[in-house]
């Protein structure tokens, strides 16, 4: 058996992190790979194409209600969907209540001293939310966790912004623990020169654009019926760039610490496509009313 | 050992130093002093109140110590909530032997632990509803409690609970007054900054409820003690004596006291600070609101409270200044025959302290009433304000020692081989062990009052006890005196 890899999925809130690890591991699937998702999100929608359900048990509230986490066993929370796909989720609370962060420790703590980690596992991925903004976050990247670190990313603005800054993060952990990132994957939003910008921006911090994922609304109707387009429409052009995106994860050696670029350098690359205007300075602080009277 | 020159003073502080990196060094300079009587301002010769450095074990406490510990907990008929994880408020459960009248469990709650007792889930799902349903549970289970406090403990800073809603949801359905206290222990460098949060809470959430009330019939002699914590009866030995001069003590804070008196206190005349550190707060709030002046005072040696009382009937007229002397010349016989029994055996005896809020500097009376001696003395948690108000109090060349690390404690009691150290359950045994006597100056060693005429009586009793102990005389083993230095020979 190969060494199993543990990959964590970043990216800008709502760029489709879910949708495409979905997708990717069910390609990975395909292949004959055994692997497992661990959603860290408090939403709870990481395995939901998966398992065709709404939102899984998650560990943390399944430990609420039995009482603390010690009361859980295995396979109270670990659920076993598409081809064997196995699928846990963190969970947490509510939007503004308690700490979302120390959910994911707790419950990657659980999968640890459970065993959910098998010798016949070939890949794990986390699926986490957002941005890296704090410990409980970035407890997938820490030290004997995931290796790999993919970015999903379009080619707006903030998801670029939000790529950088979580290379920003990688960087902090690759030193102390071995972490790399493997790849930028674009999931396209159709804007200009979307694919040349992504490889701009992955140059720029010393990594690879790994796929061009496409717009493509059979994904929409996948999502409908709770399936990856891989099971919903297995001929469908849209499956095979998530397959292709699946084997070149499977041969991707390509694991570096990057080098995350400044804001100017950053904004100067936006100018340079056309997708940020040169900032008029004049104008910087200057209310709609003060403009006009002018 | 004779007393100690300014340059040897100075020389002894360099040499403690001189251990330390560069870095600490720098800092821990700023915290050593020589006395000087003549400085105005203790910031021309100390730091204070600045974050401890890493890895120099220094004594002080955390912001809930401060709040729960210090200024809440002793309100005796109210309900503490020590808010998060179990520890805190077990391992500050019934030790600061604050003492009180009331049966525990029913009317009074001083030496029971109430906690939320926050578990992972409570952490990841936040603890307001679990919060509720305590408060609820109190209200069924001890229905005679007249109020609740909610103490923070440190996750509830960090996961952002609203605290303060639970608490005006519940006042509403219970009719009590319920105070949420942010006192977080990692807010502010020690337990300072939790005095000053429970200063403010009972600011914000108690002390208005009587505001446009005059339902409560006042006299001109009313007077709040603030700042006494009823330390093995403090509280009470000094109640007494304001008393029988002629004042009407209407609140204690807090030591023995209730929610009732605290909502009176903007009723009365003059407020009386003792630990000046922990409630001035308050005092000052009370000067600007209600403009009830506040004077500080101090009841530790006959010299002292004599100074002290005459100082407090200064605010009244001829029959408190008349109680005053009369309450002076009642005791008299009785302070003179203490000193007269125990001066002689403690004659001369140097001492050296490390305590916190009021006693480095207030206790320095008593002990020179018995001819005594303070060498050394420092403040845990102590402000600039504290400094100004301890230079005058000790000689000039003596040490001045703020947050004190463990290392620097030792090595100047070792260098100074006082006759008595004073400090705190940590440093005793340390101490002990050096061979040198020591009491407990939080607790009183289990002892006390130490407040009053009364409580000198058994504050000289336990420093003769404690530095004539005979103990003392056993401390050297037998064979290492000078008729058994030679090596005994090993019987093969």
């Amino acid at each position: 058996m190969a060494k199993l890899r543990q990959c964590a999925i970043y990216g800008k809130g709502g760029i489709g992190k879910s949708t495409t690890t979905q997708n990717l591991v069910a390609g990975l699937a395909e292949l004959g790979k055994k692997v497992m998702i661990v959603g860290c999100d408090p939403k709870a929608d990481s395995t939901r194409l998966i398992l065709h359900a709404k939102a899984q048990n998650s560990i943390m509230q399944m430990a609420a209600d039995a009482g603390s986490v010690e009361d859980l066993e295995l396979e109270d929370v670990l659920k076993v969907g598409y081809r064997d796909i196995k699928c846990v989720e963190s969970g947490g609370p509510e939007p503004g209540v308690g700490c979302a962060g120390r959910g994911v420790i707790t419950a990657i703590n659980f999968l640890e001293e459970e065993g959910a980690y098998d010798e016949d596992l070939d890949f794990v991925f986390y699926d986490v939310l957002g941005d890296v903004v704090c410990g409980g976050f970035a407890m997938p990247i820490r030290e004997n966790k995931a290796q790999e670190i993919y970015i999903v990313c379009s080619g707006e603005m903030m998801a670029m912004y939000a790529a950088n800054n979580i290379a920003k993060g990688i960087v902090k952990y690759a030193n102390s623990g071995g972490v790399r990132l493997a790849g930028l994957i674009c999931n396209s939003r159709q804007t200009a020169r979307e694919d040349e910008l992504i490889m701009e921006l992955a140059a720029k911090l010393g990594s690879h654009m790994i796929h061009f994922v496409p717009r493509d609304n059979v994904v929409q109707r996948a999502e409908i019926r709770r399936m990856t387009v891989i099971e919903y429409e297995p001929q469908a052009k849209q499956a095979q760039e998530y397959r292709d995106l699946a084997t070149k994860i499977l041969n991707n050696k390509q694991l570096v610490i990057p080098t995350p670029i400044t804001m100017d350098e950053l904004e100067d690359m936006l100018m340079e496509f056309g997708i940020m205007e040169e900032v008029d300075e004049s104008i910087v602080g200057q209310t709609a009313s003060a403009e006009a009277g002018a | 050992m004779a007393a100690m020159t300014r340059e040897e003073t100075e020389a002894l502080i360099q040499e403690v130093l001189e251990v330390y990196p560069e870095k600490a060094k720098k800092d821990r300079e700023k915290h050593l002093a020589v006395n000087d009587q003549s400085l105005e301002k203790a910031n021309k010769c100390i730091t204070s109140n600045r974050k401890s450095l890493p890895g120099v074990m220094t004594i002080r406490g955390c912001a809930y110590a401060g709040s729960k510990g210090v200024v809440w907990g002793p309100i005796k008929d109210m309900i503490h909530i020590s808010h998060g994880p179990v520890g805190c408020g077990q391992y500050s459960r019934a030790g600061r032997r604050n003492y009180y009248v009331g049966t525990t469990g029913v009317n009074t709650f001083g030496t029971m632990n109430f906690t939320s007792d926050f578990t992972e889930k409570d952490i990841v799902f936040g603890g307001d509803k679990k919060l509720a349903n305590l408060i609820d549970e109190i209200e069924v289970l001890f229905p005679l409690n007249k109020g609740i406090s909610i103490q923070s403990e440190c996750p509830i800073g960090l996961i952002g609970d609203d605290i303060e809603a639970v608490a005006k949801v519940k006042n509403k359905e219970h009719g009590k007054t319920i105070v949420p206290v942010r006192c977080e222990g990692f807010r502010g460098v020690s337990q300072s900054l939790g005095h000053h949060i429970a200063n403010d809470a009972i600011r914000d959430w108690v002390l208005e409820k009587r505001d446009g009330d005059d339902s409560f019939p006042t006299t001109p002699y009313d007077v709040a003690v603030i700042g006494d914590y009823n330390i093995g009866g403090d509280a009470w030995a000094s109640r007494t004596l304001l008393e029988e001069m002629g004042l009407r003590v209407v609140a204690q804070w807090s030591g023995d006291g209730t929610i009732a008196e605290i909502e009176k206190t903007p009723k009365v005349k003059l407020n009386l600070i003792h630990c000046y550190r922990s409630m001035n707060y308050i005092a000052r709030h009370m000067e600007e609101k209600y403009s009830i002046p506040w004077i500080e005072y101090n009841f530790f040696g006959p010299t002292k409270i004599a100074e002290s009382l005459r100082r407090i009937a200064e605010h009244f007229d001829d029959t408190i200044k008349e109680g005053a002397e009369r309450v002076i010349a009642r005791y008299k016989a009785e302070y003179d025959a203490v000193i007269e029994k125990y001066k002689p055996r403690l004659e001369g005896k140097r001492v050296m302290l490390y305590i916190g809020g009021l006693r480095p500097r207030h206790v320095i009376g008593a002990y020179e009433d018995l001819g005594m001696e303070v060498v050394g003395t420092g403040y845990e948690f102590g402000h600039n304000d504290d400094y100004d108000r301890t230079i005058k109090e000790m000689g000039n060349a003596t040490l001045l020692y703020d947050d004190v690390t463990g290392y620097e404690f030792e090595e100047f009691v070792k260098k100074v081989q006082p006759d008595l150290v004073g400090s705190g359950i940590k440093e005793k045994y340390i101490f002990q062990k050096m061979g040198v006597p020591f009491r407990q100056m939080h607790s009183w060693d289990y002892s006390g009052p130490y407040h009053g005429y009364d409580g000198f009586a058994i504050f000289a009793r336990d420093m003769d006890m404690t530095i004539n102990n005979p103990c003392w005389k056993s401390f050297k083993a037998p064979w290492k005196t000078e008729a058994a230095s030679e090596p005994v020979k090993a019987v093969a």
